[in-house]
C-alpha cells in the first residue's frame, strides 16, 4: 500500500564450519546419530568447564572482516532462560561488548545496509515433539538431540535499513554468498546452518521515527522470509488503517497458512539475567588471529563475478544481473569455482565454454569440482573447442576427471572416443563414397538430407569414433576438390 | 565433652617414604585409614560414600609399582578424602543434595587424576553443606557431619566433611572447595590446617560449581607441611579450565622452614571485635612471628567489611545461573509433571533444600532486570574496592593476618533460623575470595573450653610460598595441643 514505508532489520544465525565445536572436541556434523557427538562440556554436565574454540573466533573475525566491521576485545556472557534443549539451562553468548560491530554490506544493486554487530554464541540442541502434530502443546512427549548444542554461531544483526522484502531476500542472498566465500558457513538454509529472523515495522512514508516493531521467526527459506514480510506489513498497515496500533511482539510464520500468527508479547519475554560468564576470560583477539581473519577472508563474491564477468566478451547475449553478472556467474562463484574457471581460461580455454561445463556440468557435484586441476580441465575444454570432442564425450570425459582424476585424453581414449587420425579417417570417407556412388552424386548436386546418411554411414564403420565436425568437414573437401 | 589427641597416620612425607621403600604396603596405610573410620564415622559422619573396593584397588595398584620397581608418586599410598563435589568416575557424587543422589559421573575431575597419578589413594565422599552453601554443613541433604572435638558442635562449612575426618585421624590429608571460606572456616574449627589457594592456580575442572568466580580446590592437613605438599601436587595450568593460570604448580615446600625473619606482617584491626578470643589469639599469632623476626604492625582495611554483603550477591547470582541445569531433564532426580515446565518447577521444588532455594532466589533477583544495577552492579564495584584495598595495604605488607571465624565452633541448631547469622561465619575469610587471593588458617590456640581457634594468614595473589612460611612459623609457635587429630 502506499503512504507507508516498510522498515525490515534482520538478525541472521549462521552455524561456523568449523570441526569441532565452540566450547569442547565435539565433532560439529549435521545429521548424524542423535546424541553421539557429546562430552560432558556440551551436555553441560556439573563440573564441566567451556573452553573457546580459536579456529571459532577467527571464523567469526573473518565474518567480521567481509562485513566491514570493527574487531574488539569481547567478553561472554549467560542467557539465562530454562528450555530442555540447553543443556545449562543458560546459552553461552556475546551482549554488550560482542566481537564485531559497526559494519556493512553492500548488495547487487547498490544499496548499502548497515551491520549493527556479528557476536558469537553457542547452538542449542534439537527438540522434536513426538504426538499432536510435532506441537509442543499437543505432544505425547519431546525428544532431544544435542548434537548440535555447542556449534558455533554468528548473529549478524542488520540494521534497520531494509526498505522492501524484496531487498530483504537480496540482503540474504549475498550475506550467504559472502559466509560461503569466507569459508565460515556451507550456507545451507535447508540444514539450519543460516537461520533468519525478521523485526518489521512499517510507518508513515516521510516519518523519521520507527514504527512498533513485530519479530517474525521460522523463515525456513528466502521465499517464506519474503512471503512472510510481505505479510506481516499488509497486516500491520490494515491494523494502522483501522485505527489500532500494532503491540510489540514475536510472531511464528507458517508456512501452511501462509500468515504469521502471535507467540509472545513483549510482556511475556523472559528476562534473560545476562551477566558476565566467568568461566570464561574475555577474547582479545591478538595479531596473529587478526591476520589469520583478514587473510583468510579473500576476495568478495561481487568482486568476484566482477572479475568473472570481465573474461567474457563485451556485449554477452546471456541475462544479467543488475551487477552485470549471469547466472553463471553467480553460481560459479557461489560454489566457489571461480578460480577453477580462471585457471583453465590462463591456459588457453575458451572463457564461455569454460563458464558453461563449470555452471552446468562442475556445479552437480562443487565438492569434487574444487579439486579438479585446472590446467586438466583446459585440456578438456580445448578437445571440444577443436572438435576432438563432441560435447557429449567432453560431459562424459568431464565426469570421469571430477570422479577419479587422471588425464583427459587417456580417458577419452579409454572410453573409446579416441579421435582417428586424419589418414584413416580420411580413407573411411573415400570407401563409404565409393560403396554409395548414387548419395554421393545426390550429396555433390547440394541434397542436404543425404548428407546425413553419408556422414551416418562413417559414424558406424568408425563404430562412432570419428568427430562429425571432421566428417562432414572430409566430405565438404571432397565436393569441393 | 572432651577430645583426647590421637596418633594419627603420620606426616605424608613420612608414609610416602615408606610405601615408596617398601617398608609398607599402601594397603596397610589404608586398612588403618579404614580401621578408623569404621571406628568414628557413626558418631561423626564426615562420608557420604565410603569407596573400600574403589580404595583397595588404587593401593593394590601402588603397591604392584612398587614391586616393579616404578614410583607411584610424591604421594604414594596416602589415604585422602574427597569434597563431594568433586566428579569421580562412576563413584556417586552429590553436593550432598538430593537432586544429584545416584548420579555416576562419567569423568574425574582434574584434581583428582592428579592425585591419583601421585599416588594418592581416595577413600571416598565426604559430606557437605548442599552444593556448598553453609557454614556447618547442617544444610546437607543426608544429615550434619559432626566435630570431633565435641560432638555437640558443628564441625564449620561447607567443606566439613573433610575437616573432620583430617581432625578425627581418619585420612591425613583431604580436600575441599572454598568459595568464601568453606575450606578455612572448617579448618579453624576442627583444629586443623586449610589452604585455599590464589584463584586459577588449582583447576576447577569437575569441581561442581557453586560459584566460579569464587571456587577454588585446596587441601586440608594437620600440618602446614603436609597441606603444601597436597596443595603441589593439585596445582598448575590445566586446558580444560579457561580461568586455570598459565603458569607451573608453585613450589612451596623448598622455602617452608625459611623463617619469617624481616617480613613486614599486618593485623588487621578492623576484623579484631574487643574482647573475641578469636582476635586474641590473632594478636597472640603477631607477637609469636615478631619474636620470629617479623616487623608487625596494625593495618586498618575498612572496605573489606564490604566483601560480606558484596559477596551474598555475587555468589548467589552466579549460583542461580550455574544450578539452572538441575532440571530433571538429563540426570538426577526428576519429579514428573505434565508438561516440561510443571516437571521442572516439581523436581526442583522437591530436590533444593531452603539454603540453596533462598540463594537461587536471591541472585535471580540480583540479575533480574531493572535491578542489576542496583545489586549485582554495586556488588561489582564493591568487589573492585575491596581489591584495591588490598592492593594498597600489600604496598606496606608482605602478609596480612586476621581470625579465620568471628568464634569457635557453636553448636548445632544455634545459627541455622538466623541466615544472616551464620553468613557472618563468612566476614573474615570473603574478602581474599573476592580478591581471588591465598588465604590459609592455621590452627593456634584453645578456648577455655578446649575448642580450636584458627588464625588466617593472607597473601597477595600468587604468594603462597610466603603465606606458608608464615604459617609454619604460627604452627611452630602453636601449643601442640591447639591441632588434631583427636578422638572424640
Amino acid at each position: 500500500m502506499t503512504g507507508y514505508e516498510t522498515v525490515v532489520g534482520l538478525e541472521v544465525h549462521c552455524e561456523l564450519a568449523t570441526a569441532t565445536k565452540l566450547f569442547c572436541g565435539c565433532r560439529n556434523a549435521f545429521g548424524d546419530e542423535p546424541n553421539t557427538n557429546v562430552c560432558p562440556v556440551c551436555l553441560g554436565l556439573p563440573g564441566s568447564l567451556p573452553v573457546v574454540n580459536r579456529r571459532a573466533v577467527e571464523l567469526a573475525l573473518r565474518i567480521g572482516a567481509a562485513l566491514n566491521c570493527k574487531a574488539q576485545r569481547s567478553i561472554f556472557h549467560r542467557k539465562n532462560y530454562f528450555y530442555p534443549d540447553m543443556p545449562k539451562d543458560y546459552q553461552i553468548s556475546q551482549y554488550d561488548e560482542p566481537i564485531n560491530v559497526d559494519g556493512w554490506l553492500e548488495l547487487p544493486d547498490g544499496s548499502r545496509v548497515g551491520v549493527e554487530r556479528a557476536h558469537m554464541e553457542e547452538d542449542t540442541g534439537k527438540t522434536t515433539h513426538v504426538g499432536g502434530g510435532g506441537r509442543i502443546h499437543e505432544a505425547g512427549y519431546s525428544l532431544v538431540d544435542y548434537n548440535r548444542a555447542g556449534v558455533p554461531l554468528v548473529e549478524i544483526v542488520s540494521r534497520p535499513d531494509i526498505r522492501s522484502a524484496a531487498q530483504a531476500r537480496a540482503y540474504v542472498d549475498e550475506l550467504r554468498s559472502i559466509l560461503v566465500a569466507t569459508g565460515a558457513s556451507d550456507g545451507r538454509m535447508e540444514e539450519g546452518s543460516l537461520r533468519v529472523d525478521a523485526n518489521v515495522s512499517v510507518r508513515p512514508a516521510g516519518a523519521t521515527e520507527y514504527g512498533t516493531r513485530c519479530e517474525v521467526k521460522n523463515l525456513n527459506s528466502l521465499r517464506s522470509l519474503e512471503r512472510a514480510i510481505d505479510y506481516e506489513v499488509a497486516r500491520q498497515i490494515e491494523l494502522l488503517e483501522a485505527g489500532e496500533r500494532v503491540s510489540q511482539e514475536t510472531r511464528h510464520w507458517d508456512e501452511g497458512d501462509s500468515s504469521t500468527h502471535s507467540m509472545r508479547s513483549k510482556e511475556e519475554a523472559n528476562d534473560y539475567r545476562y551477566f558476565p560468564e566467568p568461566d570464561l576470560t574475555p577474547l582479545v583477539p591478538d595479531v596473529a588471529l587478526l591476520t589469520a581473519a583478514a587473510e583468510g577472508v579473500g576476495a568478495m563474491p561481487a568482486e568476484r563475478r566482477h572479475r568473472l564477468s570481465n573474461l567474457l566478451a563485451a556485449g554477452s547475449e546471456l541475462a544479467t544481473r543488475r551487477d552485470g553478472s549471469t547466472d553463471q556467474v553467480v553460481t560459479v562463484v557461489d560454489l566457489g569455482l571461480d578460480e577453477l574457471v580462471h585457471g583453465a581460461v590462463a591456459a588457453g580455454a575458451d572463457p564461455r565454454l569454460a563458464l558453461a561445463r563449470a555452471a552446468n556440468e562442475a556445479a552437480a557435484n562443487p565438492d569434487a569440482a574444487k579439486l579438479l586441476d585446472p590446467m586438466a580441465f583446459a585440456a578438456l575444454l580445448k578437445m571440444e573447442s577443436s572438435g576432438r570432442l563432441s560435447a557429449t564425450q567432453s560431459k562424459e570425459v568431464l565426469a570421469e576427471l571430477m570422479g577419479k582424476g587422471g588425464d583427459p585424453g587417456q580417458i577419452a581414449r579409454r572410453l573409446g572416443y579416441e579421435q582417428m587420425d586424419t589418414a584413416s579417417l580420411g580413407s573411411m570417407v573415400d570407401e563409404v563414397i565409393a560403396a554409395n556412388p548414387q548419395e554421393w552424386r545426390r550429396y555433390r548436386e547440394g541434397d542436404d538430407k543425404v548428407a546425413q546418411f553419408l556422414l551416418g554411414q562413417v559414424m558406424k564403420s568408425s563404430k562412432g569414433r570419428a568427430n562429425g565436425k571432421l566428417v562432414a568437414e572430409a566430405f565438404a573437401l571432397r565436393r569441393d576438390a | 565433652m572432651t577430645a583426647s589427641p590421637a596418633p594419627g597416620l603420620g606426616s605424608l612425607a613420612g608414609i610416602a617414604a615408606s610405601v615408596r621403600a617398601g617398608e609398607r604396603s599402601a594397603r596397610a596405610v589404608l586398612a588403618v585409614s579404614l580401621d578408623r573410620v569404621r571406628e568414628l564415622e557413626g558418631d561423626l559422619h564426615c562420608f557420604n560414600e565410603v569407596t573400600v573396593e574403589a580404595a583397595e584397588a588404587d593401593a593394590d595398584a601402588v603397591d604392584r609399582m612398587v614391586r616393579s620397581g616404578l614410583d607411584p608418586g610424591p604421594l604414594a599410598g596416602v589415604p585422602v578424602a574427597l569434597k563431594d563435589n568433586l566428579c569421580t568416575v562412576g563413584i556417586p557424587t552429590t553436593c550432598s543434595s538430593k537432586i544429584l543422589a545416584g548420579w555416576l559421573p562419567p569423568y574425574d575431575a582434574t584434581v583428582v587424576s592428579r592425585l591419583r597419578d601421585a599416588g594418592a589413594v581416595a577413600i571416598g565422599k565426604t559430606n557437605l553443606d548442599e552444593f556448598a552453601m553453609g557454614s556447618s554443613t547442617e544444610n546437607s541433604a543426608f544429615g550434619p557431619t559432626r566435630n570431633p572435638w565435641d560432638l555437640g558442635r558443628v564441625p564449620g562449612g561447607s567443606s566439613g566433611g573433610s575437616a573432620a575426618a583430617v581432625a578425627a585421624g581418619m585420612v591425613p590429608l583431604a580436600f575441599g572447595s572454598d568459595t568464601g571460606g568453606s575450606i578455612r572456616q572448617p579448618a579453624a574449627l576442627c583444629g586443623i590446617v586449610g589452604v585455599k589457594p590464589t584463584y586459577g592456580v588449582v583447576s576447577r575442572y569437575g569441581l561442581i560449581a557453586f560459584a566460579s568466580s569464587l571456587d577454588q580446590i585446596g587441601p586440608f592437613a594437620i600440618t602446614v607441611a603436609d597441606a603444601a605438599l597436597g596443595l603441589e601436587v593439585i596445582a598448575g595450568h590445566d586446558p580444560m579450565d579457561s580461568t586455570s593460570l598459565d603458569r607451573p604448580a608453585p613450589s612451596l615446600l623448598d622455602t617452608l622452614d625459611e623463617g619469617v625473619s624481616g617480613l613486614r606482617v599486618g593485623i588487621v584491626a578492623d576484623f579484631l571485635s574487643a574482647g573475641s578470643e578469636c582476635g586474641d589469639a590473632v594478636v597472640a599469632a603477631a607477637e609469636a612471628l615478631a619474636a620470629a623476626g617479623a616487623k608487625v604492625d596494625q593495618v586498618r582495611i575498612p572496605e573489606l567489611l564490604l566483601g560480606l554483603p558484596a559477596y551474598y550477591v555475587i555468589a548467589p547470582a552466579e549460583a542461580s545461573s550455574n544450578l539452572s541445569r538441575y532440571d530433571g531433564v538429563r540426570y538426577g532426580l526428576r519429579v514428573d509433571g505434565p508438561d516440561a515446565e510443571t516437571m521442572n518447577a516439581r523436581t526442583r521444588g522437591e530436590g533444593f533444600g531452603a539454603e540453596v532455594k533462598r540463594r537461587i532466589m536471591m541472585g535471580t533477583y540480583a540479575l533480574s532486570a531493572g535491578y542489576y544495577d542496583a545489586y549485582y552492579g554495586q556488588a561489582q564495584k564493591a568487589r573492585t574496592l575491596v581489591i584495591r584495598a588490598f592492593e594498597t595495604a600489600y604496598r606496606d605488607f608482605d602478609v596480612l593476618l586476621t581470625p579465620t571465624t568471628p568464634s569457635v565452633a557453636f553448636p548445632f541448631g544455634s545459627k541455622v533460623d538466623d541466615p544472616i547469622e551464620m553468613y557472618m561465619c563468612d566476614l573474615c575469610s570473603i574478602p581474599s575470595s573476592l580478591a581471588g587471593h591465598p588465604a590459609a588458617s592455621v590452627p593456634f590456640a584453645l578456648n577455655p573450653e578446649g575448642l580450636p581457634i584458627g588464625v588466617q594468614v593472607l597473601a597477595p595473589a600468587l604468594g603462597e610460598a610466603v603465606m606458608m612460611r608464615v604459617a609454619a612459623s604460627l604452627e611452630a609457635a602453636a601449643p601442640r595441643e591447639s591441632r588434631g587429630p583427636v578422638t572424640p
